[in-house]
């Protein structure tokens, strides 16, 4: 079996395996050994597609195709470019990280959980756009019952606005695949042989637009980014870390991978649109954030900033952007699920998220809180953590552009640095320093074990990301190469 | 007359077989005896299903009245795999009053003489043959229908259901004789060639789609779905919704390809209207719906305009996607109606609301139930999925992008109503009379599993669809 398989094939053991399971000690024992097993398979994958790089220039490596539906040439394809090895690799590390924030789940939970992790890997490693858009969809589907049935506050609302503004958007990606894969007159759904630029430009008018724009809501893409803070304020807290950390991110790998991977003319047209719409989100969300009080909303708005970032700078189509929008993505998945890990352990304790009714918790949990100050740290973009190195590359990138629309909109985009550092030390400043607001709080222990273990995990990928960028950035920076190469040619 | 004729119609003498089987048992068996009834109409259906799988002969016959195909049989077994789960799913709900036990063994032949009708619906190659074949499946279920006869809904509901197919008949026998006088002869394969979109012809075509339409439940011919769905027993709400509209579909498909091909742009405009429509209302109305069986009324009217796009497919692939799609709908639709006799059998209920914590008190059947509205839905990994897109695809072919995306817009609006009976089984709280646990037997238990075995695994393997694809 290819490696790549295995990815999708681990989580649905573990979920088989989850049926016959009865106490929570067999629970936890599969959903660990099965998340380690995962990681592992990661670390193997990176190695290997390390070696493998140097030996072969394909653009993909370790492919495998299956004839599925004969009639219409769709196959179970697979394969990786450093893209998504570095994107199959964040993923791991969620789901393992995730596991151990939700100890206490019950086993329903974590079967969902499961099928979300098939969707998610799956949508990594395929290159069918059908056997990508099936995945796409098993991984939000788990969402609504996970956040409807185990979330908190306004959960029912939550669950279903998410899951109905991200169908919307798979509604304008399905037309945009058949509109691919009719109009190409290639009738097949791989995407390295539709890369040949062969779509009709009338046609790529307006399936560019549909299929960013379907990604794009994932991506939380202004304005249909609404569903974003309220799913996140109400999931419980892994399943806020895989949504921001990972979901969130096949949003942003979809556009770069089916929008602009396919249609690099339209992307060169019609890119001043949706630059603008980033542009928003940027600006917006890190504004939206300023005047939260409650922790997980904060958090959600931050994302969406930082996720528009993301879309922007794929939007600059240049090699320097875009390696810096690989970067964010990594670098927001893994900040922003220590961020909801630590809202969740903060949570689970003070039974409250209202940033006004907490204070002078770095002297009750002070890991928790140094970890805290970390995240926040990474986030406002403090070299030697990954949220300088991913936001510094973007900026450059987007300045590269000698044009006065480009340079304007950069400018812009530039300023929601400083606005996150506003809301950022706000919060840090008021919940973790000052005097303790409730003296209830005074007798809350820090974090347990296995809080520690994902909260360090995380913390570990931050800062190699942070100390060590041009092992990552030269993995993405390779291959970005082929779509480089189309871009140039226009 | 050449008696080989007889020959080719294996399928419709089999089915004729069991049913003189079983209605001499009903008449001449002891009351103890009995007690089999079930049992071996069952095994004798069943036996019946599978033999269509493996025997079958293709052919004319009865001088080009009757047309057998590889893909008439593929559609015939369909219909007989969704009869044999509503036989399954009905006997627990006949055994459960003594004035329904009496009468048990019509309910079996009443089905099976409908189904017969269905078959010559869809080997029809000629009108008249059409319109008779057509009469013998409306009928008997309008007695189904009211089998209840002294529940006031279901007397209510087989009135309704008679009244309109007597109207709908009426309807396609006046556009039949416009079509009649316009080309003299009512045989398909003549008719073909002398079909022009002159007034006459196309008058006699609208008014005989029409017909048709009513049976398929299309908006605006829709009005007697909901009440017709909700009054009935559930085993005949769920073959109505099932096999009624399946056949239904089938015979428009071969009609409009076979017959009216020439004109495929009036009809295809036709369609266009009235699919958006049927998807639009049907998604509507059902998100209001208090009553479940009134709410699957609703999903399986706009389940039917997405149907309507795999016939405007024109293409072979549109009629596998189309057939594709009525197989995996039955399997859906089957699993969710199986839930729903489980539940009113022991509550009597068919509100929404009785659905309220289902998952607390009944797991495997909220979990089936779930598993069948994601289906319908169109939520991958499950059969739905696959067959929608092929659907999608279908239309797509023909480069009407607006189209899919409108029914895409759509299904969106469906998932909503279906996560509503979601939310209901797994968020909410039961109300004051919870559902208590179900015992179902174990007819209903196969024919659940093997529901969704079939929605679990139909989209995955291919060479189902594959296989229809080469008939």
């Amino acid at each position: 079996m290819n490696i790549l398989s295995l990815f999708v094939a681990v989580p649905v053991l573990m979920l088989l395996s989850l049926f016959i399971c009865r106490s929570m000690k067999q629970i936890r024992a599969v959903m660990v050994s099965g998340a380690s097993v995962l990681m592992v398979l990661a670390a193997v994958l990176a190695a290997m597609f390390v070696s493998e790089r140097a030996a072969s220039d394909s653009e993909m490596l370790f492919t495998d195709s299956i004839v599925w539906y004969e009639s219409m040439n769709i196959h179970y394809a697979v394969g990786v470019d450093g893209i998504s090895v570095l994107m199959i690799a964040l993923s791991a590390i969620i789901v393992f990280t995730g596991v151990f924030s939700s100890w206490n789940m019950p086993r329903e939970y974590f079967m969902w959980y499961c099928l979300l992790s098939v969707g998610v890997f799956g949508f990594f490693i395929s290159l069918d756009l059908f056997s990508m858009f099936l995945f796409y969809e098993v991984a939000l589907i788990p969402m609504y019952l996970l956040i409807g049935v185990w979330g908190t506050g306004r959960k029912e609302y939550s669950a279903m606005k998410l899951t109905l503004m991200l169908m919307a958007g798979s509604a304008f990606l399905l037309t945009a695949i058949l509109g691919i894969y009719f109009t190409s007159g290639h009738a097949s759904m791989n995407i390295i042989e539709l890369a040949g630029r062969t779509i009709p430009m009338a046609h790529q008018y307006w399936i560019f637009p549909m299929a960013f724009l379907g990604f794009g809501v994932l991506g939380a893409l202004f304005p249909f980014h609404t569903w974003s803070p309220d799913g996140h304020a109400s999931a419980p807290t892994a399943v806020s870390m895989l949504h921001a950390g990972v979901l969130m991110k096949l949003g942003g790998y979809g556009c770069f991978r089916v929008a602009i991977y396919l249609m690099p003319e339209a992307a060169h047209d019609l890119s001043w649109i949706f630059l603008i719409l980033t542009g928003i989100s940027v600006v917006y969300g890190a504004f939206g954030a300023v005047v939260q009080t409650d922790l997980k909303y904060i958090n959600a708005y931050s994302s969406v900033s930082h996720c528009g970032l993301v879309l922007f700078a794929i939007l600059m189509l240049n090699r320097t952007a875009m390696t810096g929008a690989i970067l964010q993505m990594l670098s927001h998945g893994l900040m922003t699920a220590l961020f909801f890990a630590l809202i969740g352990l903060i949570y689970g304790r003070t039974h409250t998220r209202d940033i006004r009714e907490m204070g002078g918790l770095m002297k009750i949990m002070p890991f928790a809180s140094v970890c805290y100050v970390i995240a926040g740290l990474a986030s406002l973009g403090l070299p030697g953590l990954s949220g300088f190195v991913a936001e510094m590359t973007v900026f450059i990138g987007s300045f590269e552009h000698a044009d006065l629309f480009h340079r304007v909109l950069t400018i812009a985009a530039t300023c929601s640095i400083v606005i996150t550092a506003v809301y950022i030390l706000r919060t840090v400043g008021k919940i973790l320093y000052g005097p303790v607001v409730n003296e209830h709080h005074l007798s809350l222990p820090d974090a347990s074990w296995y809080e520690k273990i994902s909260v360090v995990v995380l913390i570990a990928g931050i800062v190699f990301i942070g100390v060590l960028p041009s092992t990552v950035s030269e993995i993405v920076s390779n291959s970005l190469a082929p779509i480089i190469k189309y871009l140039s040619l226009l | 007359m050449d008696l080989s004729n007889f020959l080719k119609i294996q399928q419709e003498a089999g089915l004729i077989a069991v049913f003189l089987i079983l209605i001499i048992y009903d008449i001449f068996g002891s009351e103890r005896s009995k007690q089999w009834f079930r049992l071996t109409a069952c095994i004798l259906f069943g036996l019946h299903t599978v033999a269509g799988f493996f025997f079958s002969s293709v052919g004319e016959a009865f001088g080009g009245m009757y047309v057998s195909s590889g893909m008439t049989v593929m559609m015939k077994n369909i219909l007989n795999v969704g009869t044999c789960f509503v036989l399954m799913q009905s006997g627990q709900w006949l055994k459960s009053e003594p004035a329904l036990r009496q009468r048990e063994g019509e309910f079996y032949t009443l089905t099976l003489i409908t189904l017969l009708g269905m078959y010559m619906m869809i080997s029809a190659a000629n009108f008249m043959m059409l319109y008779i074949s057509i009469e013998t499946a409306a009928l008997p279920v309008a007695c189904l229908a009211a089998y209840n006869k002294y529940k006031e809904n279901s007397a209510e509901a087989g009135a309704k259901f008679i009244l309109i197919s007597a109207l709908s008949s009426g309807v396609m026998m006046f556009g039949l004789s416009y079509l009649y006088g316009a080309m003299g002869t009512l045989y398909f394969s003549d008719m073909s060639a002398l079909v022009s979109s002159n007034p006459m012809t196309l008058f006699g075509f609208v008014f005989f789609f029409a017909g048709l339409a009513f049976k398929i439940s299309l908006v605006p011919f829709h009005l007697w779905t909901a009440d017709v769905y909700e009054g009935a027993p559930t085993g005949v709400t769920a073959y109505l919704s099932v096999v009624s509209k399946g056949a239904a579909c089938f015979v428009l498909m071969f009609t409009l390809y076979h017959v009216f091909g020439n004109i495929e742009t009036v009809w295809y405009q036709m369609l266009w209207g009235l699919s958006v429509v049927t998807i639009i209302i049907g998604n509507l109305f059902a998100i209001r719906q208090k009553d479940i069986k009134r709410f699957f009324a609703f999903s399986s009217i706009s389940q039917a305009g997405y149907i309507m796009l795999g016939i405007m497919g024109g293409t072979d692939q549109g009629v596998t996607a189309t057939v594709y799609y009525v197989l995996v709908y039955l399997f859906s639709n089957l699993a969710a109606f199986g839930v729903i006799t489980s539940v009113e059998n022991q509550s009597g209920r068919t509100d929404i609301a009785a659905y309220n914590g289902l998952y607390k008190s009944n797991p495997k059947l909220a979990f089936i139930m779930m598993l069948a509205v994601f289906s319908l839905a169109g939520i991958p990994p499950f059969a739905g999925f696959v067959s929608k897109f092929f659907i999608f695809a279908a239309a797509a072919a023909k480069g009407d992008y607006l189209l899919v995306f409108i029914a895409l817009a759509n299904t969106v609006v469906s998932l909503y109503y279906y996560l509503l009976i979601v939310r209901a089984m797994f968020i909410n709280q039961a109300d004051e009379q919870p559902v208590g646990t179900i015992r179902t037997d174990n007819y209903n238990k196969i024919s659940l599993a093997l529901c969704t075995a079939a929605i679990l695994l139909v989209g995955i393997a291919s060479n189902i669809y594959g296989y229809i694809n080469e008939l």
